[in-house]
């Protein structure tokens, strides 16, 4: 903990006994409950309070693939200086589960709080904690005599309890709790209730003998809270999404659910009729088998899924490779392989789905690593999909998708819609009437399409999945297929200079240290950077890449440093595989370094610090 | 639509001026004398005489035999032929884009009853205002001639295999999952077929038509019950089926023998005339009954089995905007900047 160590640097050491150590704005905060239990409105509440008053703040749910009864844990990080990816030490336990309230304890860090149902005896586990324990049940019923009520309004007086600890503003909490139950007069009202009495058994039963106090600051003024998949969600209806067709699966149902309340809301014409279509498909092989004929129809068209769905969806994607239809796919990914940990996070399919479906194929791949990105890609991925005229993936992940993220709020479209290259019945009259579907006309190994219904002669092809020529007609000749074959892969330098390029950021004076990763990973690797340069005078260069193919940056970015860690949520270092088959022995041997991280917890920093420390270290 | 022909020959021409020609495809591949290339006849034929506009039409397969067929009819039609079993939602998905494309799906008995019976299910579940054609020959022709999950019970291989499983009714199981167009025909009776296909062209809604049509080469023996002898043998229509266009519907005289007359969603007619059942294809009970007759007895009826014109449609159910959705604009698509402001102001 490199800042409780400042802050106790500053103090006088005469002052320690007589002033007991503050660590201010920096805390990690788990509430441990069983899942069902109504304990999400009261995380959301404690989580929107603190960035009501100004505190950096994220929302990380840990939770079961269940309905009920097993057990969650909702983590929320504070941080002054920004930090909120995942921790690993808790300094703020709220201990509701008896399943897990013992090991839930032993694991934490002297010094760490506890507040808990009495009725677990906690006290006795260790004595190097501060233990606040609370009747929840009974103050519950101080505020209603309903049983089922009485349950959820537990969870608040939670948040009551940490407000009082934490010092909490309470109007703030109010605010939240309005801001959560919205229009609900009753719930706004019993849950103020419910936190109040939390606060009043603070003041009169607990004395505040822990070091964590929150106080204002100024750090979330004009930013949103929201999940990865809402922002996605976003992104597509400002991209004119028009088809959305969907198989449910964690952790991407909430795009297209989201999606759809959008467009009810937002897309309806004047005369009250959709300007959109969503359909819940029967399996994900007809949701992406509609989206895919729909962009070969003319739509907008997306799907969302994740690791299973892509697996069954492979078939399609290969076809649209082949045949050359704009698609959209959202892969939210979770722990692999077969159905894995449903609802832990991993970026497991970057090799699966970058070169997705039999043949020889490959596709273009948008690495989002934050909720802005999630909204941009939302909406650049159709441009790109018509422009490139091929299924465009999205690879977020559980916990950028459905976790909650502080955010500067969104950019609206910096350019009209670029719907590639599509013959109108007025291009076919200029053109005398003919127009050959897979013909490299520009040079840019882009071909021309036309629509079904377009009122022209010439106008109509003949879409197929088997070997065709530059005239979409039928053929196994070997020239033809080769031709289109390499066409195809030319098509994919294209789009290399097409899709956002990496996010780089270097040390005025060169490290010869560098990391390369992405995705979610990004807000564990900015902190691990700054606590390398603080706390060891490390310096580390960083690329992001944000899309597959990579862009030749990333070659320069390697072979300018003397180590390159390539950090990977995922068993087998896909990303390193990746770099290793794009740039061969371009890389210098020794230069990758393989840093991977699969338990199904999001990235945190110190996995990294601890990695790349005693790797400078040995090489020092 | 390309130029007049020259000749001075008369030809036959259709409302839109378009000959038969125009309707046709590119040469077929099949084998020669294949039920399917007698199936394709007969929906240029349907599409001619209806007068349809090829380039709203819309022609969707999935793989096999059956599934190359798209490509010998109407030529000036965009045609899509996806994989295996999935051109329900293949032709879903462009229907969504377009409402206004005239749909016409071909499939096979291996790519409708085995790999693709739940996207069938499904479509029919929807009622996606799409023609389904089930070029039906109870094998795999283009892998050489396995059984397939529509051969009869009991039926042989020209090898000598039996298939001891019972069959899939695919009209029964239509009707069962909600069709409103229901059909079975045999490739040949090219004009029960066509009346038939002009019936499914003027419905709204899903229409399955299952057509016997024997597969030349794999299943045509002696012992097959999908053999065109077969067909022949025993072909038992329900009724006699006549298509009456909306436009001649005034013109023409009630005719002498017509026991029921339904009116299709544009306006046109199908007249039928009784046989020897008394059959009315509004009955819903009635055709599920007629079918498993037709199961337990063996008996190779044909004809318009089920007929419900007043059932939405799965566009009508998805409320979507009358012009296509391909075709919206960028200001139909995209919000103004108001939008946007107004979405994230709810996230603070």
């Amino acid at each position: 903990m490199s800042n409780k160590t400042a802050l106790a640097e500053e103090v006088a050491p005469s002052e320690i006994e007589s002033e007991p150590e503050r660590i201010v704005n920096d805390l990690a905060i788990q509430v441990a409950t069983v899942n069902g239990s109504g304990s999400q409105s009261s995380n959301l509440v404690l989580l929107r309070a603190l960035f009501r008053m100004g505190i950096p703040v994220g929302g990380k749910n840990l939770f079961p693939s269940n309905i009920a009864g097993l057990p969650t844990w909702f983590t929320i990080r504070a941080n002054r200086d920004g930090w909120v990816a995942r921790k690993r030490n808790v300094d703020y336990l709220v201990a509701l589960n008896p399943q897990t309230a013992v090991r839930d304890v032993e694991s934490l860090s002297p010094g760490s709080a506890v507040v808990y149902e009495e009725g677990l005896r906690l006290e006795r586990r260790r004595d190097d904690l501060v233990f606040y324990p609370a009747p929840f049940q009974e103050l519950a019923a101080e505020v209603t005599r309903e049983v089922r009520l009485r349950k959820l309004l537990a969870n608040m007086i939670y948040v009551g309890l940490l407000g009082e600890l934490l010092s909490i503003e309470v109007e703030e909490i109010f605010g939240a709790i309005e801001s959560q139950f919205r229009s609900k007069k009753a719930a706004v009202e019993l849950n103020r209730r419910a936190v109040e009495i939390g606060i009043r058994h603070a003041r009169e039963e607990l004395v505040k003998r822990d070091p964590f106090t929150l106080e204002r600051m100024d750090r979330n003024r004009g930013k949103i809270l929201i999940d990865g998949n809402a922002a996605a969600a976003l992104g597509a209806m400002f991209g004119g999404a028009s088809v959305a067709t969907w198989y449910p699966i964690t952790p991407s149902s909430s795009v297209v659910e989201q999606l759809t309340g959008f467009l009810k809301r937002y897309r309806k014409g004047p005369d009250g009729k959709a300007t959109y279509a969503v359909v819940q498909a029967e399996d994900e092989l007809a949701a992406v088998g509609m989206a895919l004929a729909a962009g070969w129809a003319g739509a907008r068209a997306m799907t969302a899924t994740s690791g299973p769905g892509i697996s069954l969806m492979s078939e399609f994607v290969g076809l649209g490779y082949y045949a050359e239809i704009p698609l959209v796919i959202w892969n939210i990914q979770r722990v692999g392989p077969s159905t894995g940990l449903p609802t832990r996070t991993a970026q497991g399919d970057i090799l699966s789905t970058y070169a997705l479906s039999h043949g020889d194929t490959k596709h273009v791949c948008l690495l989002p690593a934050s909720t802005r990105e999630c909204f941009e890609f939302g909406w650049r991925a159709f441009d790109l999909a018509e422009r490139l005229q091929t299924p465009v993936f999205v690879l977020s992940d559980l916990d950028l998708g459905m976790n909650i993220w502080a955010t500067e709020p969104f950019e609206y479209p910096d350019r009209p819609m670029d719907r590639g290259k599509v013959l109108t019945r007025e291009d076919l009259e200029r053109l005398g009437g003919t127009f050959q579907r897979y013909a490299d006309v520009d040079g840019d190994a882009i071909p021309y399409r036309t629509l079904p219904g377009t009122e022209h002669p010439g106008a109509a092809y003949f879409t197929r999945g088997s070997g065709h020529d530059e005239s979409a007609e039928y053929t196994e000749s070997e020239e033809a297929y080769v031709r289109i074959m390499t066409r195809l892969d030319r098509k994919f330098e294209t789009a290399r200079d097409m899709v956002p390029p990496p996010v780089v950021d270097q040390a005025e004076t060169p490290s010869p240290l560098g990391i390369i990763g992405f995705g979610s990973s990004d807000p564990a690797i900015e902190e691990a950077r700054n606590r390398l340069r603080e706390d060891a005078a490390i310096e580390m260069d960083y690329l992001r890449p944000r899309a597959l193919p990579l862009s030749p940056s990333v070659l320069d970015f390697i072979t300018s440093h003397q180590r390159v860690v390539v950090l990977d949520q995922n068993r087998d270092g896909q990303m390193l595989q990746l770099l290793r088959a794009e740039y061969g022995d371009r890389i210098p041997p020794g230069v990758l370094r393989s840093l991977r991280h699969y338990s199904g917890h999001p990235m945190d920093a110190q996995t990294i610090v601890d990695y790349v420390t005693e790797m400078e270290i040995g090489a020092a | 639509m390309p130029a007049p022909d020259a000749s001075s020959r008369p030809r036959k021409v259709n409302r839109l001026g378009l000959t038969p020609s125009d309707y046709k495809g590119k040469p077929s591949t099949l084998c020669k004398g294949c039920g399917h290339d007698a199936i394709s006849s007969q929906l240029i034929r349907a599409f001619f005489e209806s007068d349809v506009r090829p380039h709203q039409v819309a022609k969707l397969s999935g793989i096999g035999c059956s599934s190359k067929t798209p490509a010998y009819f109407l030529n000036h039609s965009h045609g899509f032929n996806a994989v295996h079993g999935r051109m329900p939602s293949v032709a879903t998905g462009a229907v969504l884009a377009n409402r206004r494309l005239v749909a016409v799906g071909v499939s096979g008995d291996g790519d409708t009853a085995s790999i693709g019976i739940g996207q069938f299910v499904h479509l029919v579940r929807r009622n996606l205002p799409l023609i389904y054609i089930v070029e039906n020959n109870g094998v795999y022709g283009l892998t050489k001639g396995q059984f397939s999950a529509t051969a009869d019970e009991n039926a042989a291989l020209r090898s000598g295999e039996v298939n001891r499983l019972p069959n899939i009714d695919l009209c029964g199981m239509a009707i069962e999952l909600g069709a409103t167009y229901v059909a079975r025909s045999f490739a040949g009776d090219p004009k029960q077929l066509v009346a038939l296909l002009r019936g499914a062209l003027a419905h709204n809604g899903i229409a399955v038509i299952d057509i016997l049509s024997p597969c030349v080469t794999f299943n045509n023996h002696a012992g097959s019950t999908k053999s065109y002898t077969w067909g022949k043998d025993n072909e038992e229509p329900i009724h006699i089926l006549d298509f009456v266009p909306a436009m001649d519907q005034i013109e023409v005289e009630y005719e002498e023998g017509t026991d029921q007359e339904v009116q299709l969603h544009d306006g046109s007619w199908v007249r039928l005339r009784k046989l020897e059942r008394g059959y009315d294809p509004t009955d819903r009970r009635a055709a599920q009954e007629l079918v498993l007759e037709a199961n337990e007895k063996n008996l190779f009826l044909t004809g318009l089995l089920y007929l419900d014109t007043s059932k939405r449609t799965f566009l009508d159910s998805l409320e979507l905007c009358d012009e296509p959705l391909a075709l919206l604009s960028e200001d139909q698509l995209r919000p103004p900047p108001e939008i946007l402001d107004e979405v994230v102001a709810s996230y603070r």
